[in-house]
């Protein structure tokens, strides 16, 4: 048991630090740090920054850009990445194709795509949920038929997040309707630019185009695409979705959204009741750290931590908790939502509703919070 | 960075877990053993000052092991998990603590010397009808007459007070401040009594009782004082934890082996989500425990102090959380006193309200929200 860091990785730590807050636009940094929303730009850019010091991809293998580093070490890289508010490399890319690519396709995709994605340089959007299937993933629908060399997919993909943006899509596709539903599922990449792929804006609670639908008629997508084994597709999708261990909970940034939140209650702040909500969210945040810190530290060979599984389900419930006190905070001012620039109310104030109503999604997406207690009561506790 | 127990933390987990289990095989160990006076089992107090689990805390030069608060904490978690009534925590760690920061060489030697051997039991009385966590007894006054020192007024509630030889006193000084004192107990008036979870705690009267003063005579050592209480919550979270554990555990496989319906109860989703948000609250106060038990190590006042209030808030919400779901999802077995499951929801509330409720620590966190811009792990 020891609490300081190693003086390896305080060093390590600095050096994140110092990169984070010295070499990345400060535009883009401020951007995220009031809580206003990206361009497609300068995601981009902010992407391009970190990975032309290494630092987009480090969980990757080492010959695709990876970086030989402890969890620990990921983990204070990801938390001084939210503390600086720079943009956290896109997870499409970063966290979800790129992994499944290098451990699962073939050379000739490794290098077509690789070094693209780290750069984002492709933008990846994911194809897996859709209409009527959401938490049960494996009723998906969406159909690919073998013509001579090629694929031809009908169907349709839904919450598509950022899709609007996208260049390519990674699909779970139904390539065997014969068998269970999980054993006739194959991972396709697809163009967005090929003829039949549609995207469709979902207007959201918030106002915002954040999620889309992503329609596919007799889009044909060549042979080469499949990836790893015909028919594999489920054992990939529970590789992504379970290959996380860092970063599963937004720790960092949901520390800074309070300590923003702080700083612009002003006279708020000698409310007794809200500095009590506040302590209390502050305290319930240190609980969390020191968990993601315990999954991350506790060794570096094993298998995940059984408490990786409560960082999910708590950090959403947090990231959400902290918005509703900043809308109780603006108060009527929050009514300003879609006022222009030149309202007189304050921005933070402003976007204090849309952003807790745009939260919402966190503890649905990536796993419901019901599909977290499921996995802890099943796998945990054996229920 | 490290949260894992080394070698030698395991098998002290181990082998206190193993004396443990010969007294408090079963519930029922526990039941018949509170149920008569003192309260605990003199026999394995005996053996846990042989196995050195007594003097963990203390130098060896006063009797001790000098262990770290890392260790300390694995015999108050193993203690908790098994609701054992043994006042390890009142004389112990907060009574012996506060000998071990504030006496003399002698006296510490002296005390410490025959606490660790099991030769005495001592109690902390800090705390006066009325008082809540102030770390002293309003009520107690000390009185010095031709270098004489005597106490007068009342500590309640004293925990583990009933069966203490030496009872450790905190009490306002005549020229301002708050002392320490060691008073035999058979000088004062002492009452004992049942508290909510069975063990034993007295109401203790002072009347011109003869005390003597820890270390130097009429000096104030309310810092001290204030680190010993914090030490003792971070200790008192460590117990509460082994507590919580159990009570998941037992209720986990209760879920897994109580039918009704025709069905065990782990068909119901609906207590299935709860018991997962057991675990949730589990691992949370896990991660807090773990944590304010090494920032001890750091020796700094202010740290402890904070980490004190910090794991005091989370174990109290997981606590009541825990406590009241086990009963819930354990339905009427969970309300009597021969299943364990509510019996460790009793011993929580005591730890609780003896040690500073979530209300007591959520003030003082929001007292000091304003002085910082974010709290960090590390």
């Amino acid at each position: 048991m020891q609490l300081e860091l190693s003086p390896a990785d305080a060093e390590f730590r600095g050096r994140m630090r110092d990169f984070f807050t010295t070499k990345v636009s400060p535009e883009i940094r401020n951007t995220v740090l009031e809580g206003r929303h990206l361009t497609r730009d300068q995601i981009v850019e902010a992407q391009r920054t970190l990975n032309a010091e290494g630092l987009a991809v480090p969980h990757w293998p080492v010959e695709w850009g990876g970086q030989e580093w402890t969890d620990l070490q990921r983990h204070l890289w990801h938390e001084e990445m939210q503390r600086a508010g720079v943009p956290i490399p896109l997870a499409f890319n970063a966290s979800m194709i790129g992994p499944v690519i290098a451990h699962f396709g073939t050379q000739e995709q490794k290098e077509r795509f690789l070094p693209a994605t780290a750069n984002l340089d492709i933008w990846w959007s994911q194809g897996f949920s859709e209409p009527d299937a959401g938490s049960d993933l494996a009723s998906l629908r969406t159909t690919a038929v073998r013509d001579g060399d090629d694929w031809v997919v009908n169907g349709q993909k839904t919450w598509t997040t950022l899709g609007q943006y996208g260049d390519w899509i990674f699909t779970l596709v139904r390539t065997d309707p014969e068998v269970k539903k999980q054993a006739g599922i194959s991972m396709l990449l697809i163009d967005m630019t090929t003829p039949g792929v549609e995207v469709r804006p979902i207007e959201l609670i918030d106002g915002g185009h954040e999620v889309n639908e992503v329609w596919f008629t007799d889009v044909r997508v060549p042979g080469d695409l499949l990836v790893g084994e015909l028919n594999g597709g489920w054992t990939i999708a529970k590789f992504l979705l379970g290959n996380e261990r860092v970063g599963v909970a937004p720790v960092g940034a949901t520390k800074r959204a309070l300590a923003a939140l702080k700083a612009n209650a002003g006279p708020l702040m000698d409310d007794p009741l809200v500095r009590a909500r506040v302590a209390e969210l502050e305290n319930d945040l240190l609980a969390l750290e020191l968990t993601a810190l315990r999954v991350v530290a506790h060794s570096s060979d094993g298998a995940p931590h059984p408490a990786s599984s409560v960082l999910k389900l708590r950090g959403t419930e947090l990231q959400q908790a902290v918005s509703e006190l900043a809308l109780d905070l603006a108060g009527p001012a929050s009514l300003a939502a879609r006022a222009g620039d030149d309202s007189p109310q304050e921005g933070w104030a402003r976007r204090s509703a849309p952003t807790y109503l745009n939260l919402r999604k966190a503890s649905i997406y990536g796993g419901s919070n019901e599909i977290q207690r499921q996995i802890i009561s099943r796998t945990i506790l054996g229920l | 960075m490290d949260f894992t127990y080394d070698d030698e933390q395991q098998a002290l987990r181990e082998a206190v877990r193993g004396l443990l289990a010969t007294a408090y095989a079963d519930h029922d160990a526990r039941r018949r053993t509170v149920a008569d006076d003192p309260g605990f089992d003199r026999a394995l107090w005996g053996r846990l000052a042989e196995m050195g689990v007594l003097g963990l805390p203390f130098s060896e030069t006063d009797g001790g092991v000098r262990a770290g608060p890392v260790e300390i904490g694995i015999v108050c978690q193993e203690l908790g998990r098994v609701l054992a009534p043994e006042p390890y925590l009142a004389s112990v760690v907060h009574a012996g603590g506060l000998v071990a920061a504030v006496g003399t060489a002698e006296q510490k030697a002296d005390l410490l010397g025959r606490l660790s051997a099991g030769e005495i039991v001592l109690a902390a009385a800090d705390t006066s009808p009325g008082g809540r966590w102030a770390s002293r007894a309003d009520g107690v006054r000390a009185s010095v007459s031709d270098g004489s020192w005597t106490l007068d007024g009342v500590a309640d509630p004293v925990m583990g007070g009933a069966s203490a030889d030496h009872l450790v006193v905190t009490a306002a000084l005549p020229d301002g401040g708050t002392g320490v004192f060691v008073v035999d107990a058979f000088a004062a008036s002492v009452t004992g009594y049942v508290a909510a979870d069975l063990t034993r705690a007295a109401s203790v009267r002072f009347e011109a009782s003869a005390a003597t003063p820890l270390g130097e005579p009429g000096r104030d050592l309310s810092p001290s004082i204030a680190t010993i209480s914090d030490l003792t919550r971070i200790l008192g979270a460590n117990q509460a934890l082994g507590v919580m554990q159990s009570q998941v555990r037992a209720t986990t496989d209760y879920l897994t082996s109580r039918k009704q319906f025709g069905v065990t109860l782990n068909t119901f989703q609906a207590l299935t989500f709860r018991a997962a948000d057991m675990y949730v609250s589990l691992e949370l106060a896990h991660s807090t425990v773990d944590w304010a038990t090494m920032t001890i190590a750091g020796g700094d006042r202010e740290v402890v102090a904070d980490a004190a209030d910090r794991v005091g808030l989370q174990v109290s919400r997981a606590a009541r959380h825990i406590g009241e779901e086990a009963i819930q999802l354990h339905g009427g077995i969970g309300m009597t006193a021969e299943y364990a499951v509510g019996v460790g929801t009793a011993h929580l509330t005591v730890l609780e309200q003896w040690l500073g409720n979530a209300g007591h620590h959520l003030t003082r966190l929001a007292a000091r929200v304003t002085e910082h811009e974010m709290v960090d792990a590390v």
